[in-house]
């Protein structure tokens, strides 16, 4: 337990330990760790400036699915106007061109009815004028009845 | 100590396991080893011990090696089991240097780093069966010729005054020099000589700040060299005893000098770390 230079051997050495630690071991230790450090906290960032532009995309998103039901909903309420719009008109058309059908069977009837009454009218006469004929063919004079008979064919018609 | 036919007696034990292997001037102006304590206690102050020198070094150089190694190869990336371990010794420093250190020193945290370490390896030596290395030592020494009974080897170092002494050398000039760095020659003489009581005082306060200022050294010094040398001295006793005796008093004891390895470690670490910030401050 005597007191020697050992001392000294001792103090140089913890001297250059030291040294050597400060300028080749404890550097590159630190500044990995502190650059683990940094990644971490930048990591972090990043995961949350994601979860906010997801937040606000899902927003977007939902804002554009709103909008399109919107648009939706506008063209099929148009459509329908207009398609109820082509069913007026088909509507009216239809009734317009049915009147006018419908006049025209009319007026052919009217003119149908008229032809036949007239042509009725006349065999009637004919036939009434034969009978009578074929009655009176020599009790009657044609002559002195004639008047008589066209008053009578007249009233008929 | 004679070299033939000796028979081991506990004292001699007990003093072979505490003497250093002495390598130093002889009295007549010769170096060379010594052979014997006396011999070594006659070299005075001119010797070294061969023991303390080497076992430091190759535990220091291993510390920094290892280090160094897992350094260069440290990523940021997820780490593997060393870096971890590394790491987390890292991170231990630095809580510790940030907790009591207030200055601004790059030096601090690896000087920290340093002796907790180195400190903790050299105190492990304590827990190697205390006659393995001495006796490995014994047979190299037979091997270059020597007697076997003139080969000593002392494996803690920091059971050697000299190592605790020689750390706590570096830390006072450390102290000293941050000390006037710091606050000017003039600054450290006025925080030695004006307190604390007052200019009136001097030659008093002088005297109560220096042995305040001497005291962090020796204390530093002699609290590692004591507490490590009774546990080797512990160590030596249970020894010395019968076998079927030995495990049972040697295994506790080993269990609780691990304790006594790290804490003193600690406390050396942490007053060196508190020495330098109180270097660093500038209250007077």
């Amino acid at each position: 337990m005597n007191i020697n230079l050992t001392m000294f051997g001792q103090l140089i050495m913890f001297a250059m330990f030291t040294w050597f630690c400060m300028k080749f071991v404890w550097p590159p230790i630190v500044m990995a760790m502190e650059e683990r450090k940094k990644r971490i906290e930048s990591g972090l960032l990043a995961a949350e400036r994601g979860r906010s532009e997801q937040k606000e995309a899902q927003a977007k998103a939902q804002e554009m699915i709103n909008q399109s039901k919107y648009h939706a909903a506008e063209i099929i309420a148009n459509a329908t106007r207009q398609a109820s719009n082509m069913v007026e008109d088909a509507k009216d058309i239809a009734l317009k061109e049915a009147g006018k059908v419908k006049a025209q069977a009319q007026v052919q009837l009217e003119q149908d009815t008229i032809q036949t009454r007239n042509e009725l009218k006349n065999q009637v006469s004919d036939l009434v004028m034969q009978g009578v004929n074929a009655v009176l063919a020599k009790e009657v004079d044609v002559k002195t009845h004639q008047q008589m008979l066209g008053k009578l064919s007249q009233s008929l018609s | 100590m004679s070299a033939t036919n000796e028979v081991i007696t506990s004292g001699s034990y007990i003093k072979h396991h505490l003497q250093n292997l002495t390598y130093g001037q002889f009295p007549d102006g010769h170096w060379g080893l010594a052979h014997t304590a006396s011999e070594a206690k006659e070299m005075g102050f001119w010797a070294f011990h061969l023991d303390t020198l080497s076992v430091s070094f190759v535990l220091g150089a291993l510390f920094l090696i290892f280090f160094y190694r897992v350094g260069k190869k440290m990523t940021s990336d997820t780490p593997s089991g060393a870096q971890n371990f590394i790491e987390s010794v890292i991170d231990f420093i630095n809580e510790n240097v940030r907790g009591s250190f207030n200055g601004q020193n790059p030096m601090v945290a690896p000087l920290a780093l340093t002796t907790f370490i180195w400190i903790v390896l050299m105190n492990t030596m304590d827990l190697v069966p205390i006659d393995w290395l001495p006796y490995v030592a014994q047979q190299i020494g037979v091997w270059f010729g020597a007697d076997p009974h003139h080969v000593f080897f002392k494996v803690v170092p920091t059971t050697d005054p000299n190592a605790t002494i020689g750390m706590s050398i570096g830390i006072f000039i450390l102290i000293i020099y941050y000390s006037i760095k710091e606050k000017g020659a003039g600054g450290f003489a006025a925080e030695l000589t004006f307190h604390p009581f007052g200019k009136m005082m001097l030659p008093f306060n002088l005297f109560l700040e220096g042995v305040n200022l001497i005291a962090k050294p020796v204390s530093l010094a002699l609290r590692l060299f004591g507490n490590m040398y009774a546990g080797e001295m512990i160590f030596i006793l249970i020894a010395l005893l019968p076998f079927c005796v030995q495990w049972s008093l040697s295994l506790p004891w080993a269990i609780f000098h691990i304790l006594i390895v790290l804490l003193q470690a600690f406390i050396f670490m942490t007053l060196v770390i508190v020495y330098m910030d109180m270097a660093y401050q500038k209250k007077h």
